[in-house]
């Protein structure tokens, strides 16, 4: 494509775009687009730490994380308070046991995050990348070990160059042992929300782990501490794929750390001229590269919004501590969209259709959340009809149909579950039993329902199967379903 | 193809056609390679060691690889792994089982429960091909979900009648084989009437007499009704042993059941027999005990 074909096909005017300045007369590997994905690809990234605004919040974000370190000991009417009990199929949140029958509850809890996390990334980008990450707070966590013990990150970049000597493997291996550390609590923490917290230490002293309990908290912790002390940033830019996810939740009204190249270009060193000479027409960007030196992930924000920037907010404290040194107004970086940089007005936040429609799936699975944990009985009732055979005449002209009654008690107590039918009249039935079941069981009972032919108009014919727990009569379930009989001529 | 290379740094591999479109020469990681390379050695001891080549020698044995290793061997230790862990963990119910009499075994809730689950297989290999799977019956096999027995729904009687068999006898033309066409007709009519409960009607006065001519009331008794349960059907109930079509109930009682002639079934004759189960169940002392339980449950045990 020419440069004059290429016009065809774009608007007049800037478009904001690293594609605006590309060169595209000539096709080699440069200009198809391998510089417009600015890649930090020397190493490790060592990045600059600058107390700000962003640093402080991310610190707040980061110690939301703490609770996962905490939640298995607390405890809950004698048990622990959130238990994912998988071997018993049963899920314990304070005073609420869910079963496999409410799993449904759950796919609504997945569905508002998720929707969650769109609506907030089409407000402000990528929010949960840049602070509440668990990648990117251990990440954080990991490097400011790292600072404390190898100090600077020059002083860092110095050590790793230097020959593995016995001075360089005294400040390496703490490290990495406190890494690895931390990997560990990490990933007991997450065991423990599945068995007993108490009794996985207590087994843990005692040796008397399973095979499942140590292959995950080996297999957890030693993945935490390689993702979080050695691939860091590789991990948002090549393995994550929300980070991808995310960038197409962006539109032109989404606010993400943008750097105002109109009032930064062109950038330069601020010079004193020398007496006669020509001082350049220069922005307000002095090009200190503090914004590069302390990003994360290594980008230069500079470039424009890319896929390596995790929207952190680091550079803006960066850039705004220059900009006071220096004596002109921050917000160099700041938090902006796109439309803002095109003169455009943003839109109240409830104006655009985006968020909009994500709240309001999010409404819909917030109520649908509060529904289900308001109406949830103790008691999930199943009646399997019999198929072979779906019925059967009766010696005394009544057409009998049998169930397998499946009653489930979720709830903490024991209950007796009694089984009645409602239906046309004439109906009969007899259950074997009324059923004894315990707390978190299931009780299984067989019903015969005979009901006289006569009184059948169609092939079905609904009728009520009632499910009273004795123990409790407020428990009531209604299963409606339908009897079968012979065609009707 | 063009022979002038402008990108001589770019890693091409010089195949340059439409004078940009060129390929480039990426291998693949040297690691990736190896292990690529280590694959096509894996081959050649995989083809030694498993049975891969697939010949047969002059006995028919098809080629072993050097381990020995087959694959429905290892499918049977599989299985013997399993038998032996269910006869295990399930001995005592087996012998509890064995110990007990079906009345006991249906008293016991738990017990009722082991019987009845593990009955389901065998009910399909041994008796669902003629009662059907759940016991629905099919076409001249009796019904086992309903509440009408021929030969008594006691747990006592079901068990008998699977432990020995039963061969059901009806004579042809009531019992001295001389009833004529319109006495059947009338007679059928009047069984009809009995299922419906109008049997004593003035209309069906002829039926009934020919119902006491051909002996019918020796096995049906004498108001339809068997007096005790001896292969007989009910005649005043809803439960059609053949069919409830009038000319199904004619050419039963024209050709009878089981009926012989010269050793061999005369035409039109219902064949109507059960099989002895107590040589032909595996470990049949204990399973009969499983299936009567079984076949009580289905819906009309008494």
């Amino acid at each position: 494509m020419t440069t004059d074909k290429k016009d065809l096909y774009r608007d007049k005017g800037e478009t904001g775009s690293l594609l605006d300045e590309m060169d595209t007369s000539n096709k080699n590997l440069q200009n198809i687009g391998v510089e417009i994905l600015p890649v930090h690809t020397e190493g490790t990234v060592h990045a600059k730490r600058i107390p700000g605004k962003f640093r402080t919040f991310k610190w707040w974000a980061a110690s939301f994380w703490i609770i996962l370190f905490v939640g298995p000991y607390l405890r809950w009417d004698g048990h622990q308070a959130i238990l994912f009990d998988l071997p018993n199929r049963q899920f314990h949140i304070f005073g609420l046991t869910i079963l496999p029958q409410d799993i449904w509850i759950l796919a609504m809890i997945l569905l508002f995050f998720a929707l969650l996390l769109a609506a907030s990334t089409a407000i402000a980008g990528r929010l949960w990348c840049g602070y509440f990450c668990f990648h990117t707070v251990w990440t954080d966590v990991f490097t400011w070990i790292e600072e404390k013990l190898e100090g600077q990150p020059n002083k860092r970049m110095k050590l790793d160059k230097q020959p593995l000597n016995f001075e360089k493997l005294k400040i390496k291996v703490p490290k990495h042992l406190i890494w690895l550390l931390i990997g560990l609590a990490t990933s007991f923490s997450f065991v423990a929300y599945f068995v007993d917290a108490f009794d996985l230490w207590s087994r843990l002293f005692s040796l008397e782990w399973g095979v499942t309990e140590t292959t995950v908290v080996i297999a957890l912790g030693v993945a935490t501490y390689f993702f979080a002390g050695i691939l860091r940033e590789q991990v948002c830019i090549g393995f994550c794929p929300y980070a991808r996810i995310q960038g197409a939740m962006y539109d032109t009204e989404t606010v993400v750390p943008t750097y105002d190249k109109e009032r930064g270009e062109p950038r330069g060193r601020m010079r004193r001229a020398k007496p006669g000479e020509e001082v350049p027409e220069l922005g307000d960007c002095i090009d200190c590269n503090l914004c590069v030196a302390v990003c994360p992930t290594g980008v230069d924000i500079r470039y424009g919004q890319q896929f390596g920037c995790i929207t952190c907010g680091l550079c803006i404290d960066a850039c705004d501590s220059v900009m006071e040194k220096i004596k002109k107004p921050k917000g160099l970086i700041r938090y902006a969209s796109l439309a803002e940089f095109g003169g455009k007005q943003l839109p109240a936040i409830w104006k655009r259709p985006r968020v909009v429609v994500y709240s309001s799936i999010m409404a819909f699975a917030g109520i649908m959340i509060i529904w289900g944990l308001l109406t949830m009985s103790p008691m999930d009732v199943k009646a399997l009809h019999e198929r072979a055979p779906l019925f059967v005449q009766m010696s005394d002209g009544n057409i009998q149909n049998k169930w397998t009654m499946k009653v489930v008690n979720k709830g903490s107590v024991p209950m007796q579950a009694q089984i009645s039918v409602e239906g046309p009249e004439g109906l009969t039935y007899s259950v074997d039993k009324v059923l004894e079941i315990q707390a978190g069981n299931v009780g299984s009972a067989t019903l015969f329902v005979k009901i006289p032919k006569k009184q059948l108009t169609d092939v079905n014919t609904p009728i009520v199967i009632k499910v009273v727990d004795l123990n409790n009569p407020a428990v009531v379930e209604r299963y409606e379903t339908a009897f079968i009989g012979p065609r009707v001529r | 193809m063009a022979h002038h290379n402008p990108w001589p740094d770019e890693g091409n591999t010089g195949h340059i056609w439409d004078e940009d479109l060129r390929e480039l020469d990426n291998p693949p990681p040297l690691w990736w390679m190896l292990s690529f390379y280590a694959g096509f050695i894996m081959i050649v001891f995989y083809t030694l060691y498993y049975p891969v080549i697939p010949l047969t020698d002059e006995t028919g044995e098809f080629t072993k690889g050097m381990a020995g290793w087959t694959q429905v061997e290892e499918y049977h230790e599989d299985y013997k792994v399993l038998k032996d862990w269910r006869k295990a963990k399930f001995a005592d119910k087996e012998e509890k089982l064995a110990s007990m009499s079906v009345d006991e075994i249906l008293k016991d809730d738990e017990m009722k429960s082991y019987a009845v689950a593990t009955s389901k297989m065998l009910f399909g290999d041994y008796c669902a091909a003629c009662h059907g799977a759940g016991g629905q019956g099919n076409p001249n096999f009796p019904v086992l979900a309903d509440d009408d027995w021929l030969w008594g729904g006691k747990p006592a009687q079901i068990e008998a009648s699977i432990k020995n068999g039963r061969i059901g006898n009806m004579p042809a033309k009531g019992m001295m084989g001389n009833l004529t066409e319109q006495e059947i007709s009338d007679v059928a009519d009047y069984v009809i009437a009995l299922s419906e409960g109008k049997g004593n009607d003035a209309a069906y006065a002829a039926g009934k007499a020919v119902y006491a001519k051909g002996m019918c009331l020796a096995c049906h008794g004498p108001a339809g009704k068997p007096l005790a349960p001896a292969g007989a059907a009910n005649l005043t109930d809803q439960v059609w042993r053949f069919g409830s079509d009038r000319e199904e109930i004619i050419n039963v009682i024209t050709n009878g059941v089981n009926v012989k002639k010269n050793g061999s079934y005369i035409e039109g004759t219902k064949q109507a027999v059960m099989p002895a189960f107590k040589e032909r169940l595996p470990n049949a002392e204990v399973n009969i005990k499983r299936l009567a339980v079984y076949v009580h449950s289905l819906g009309g045990g008494q």
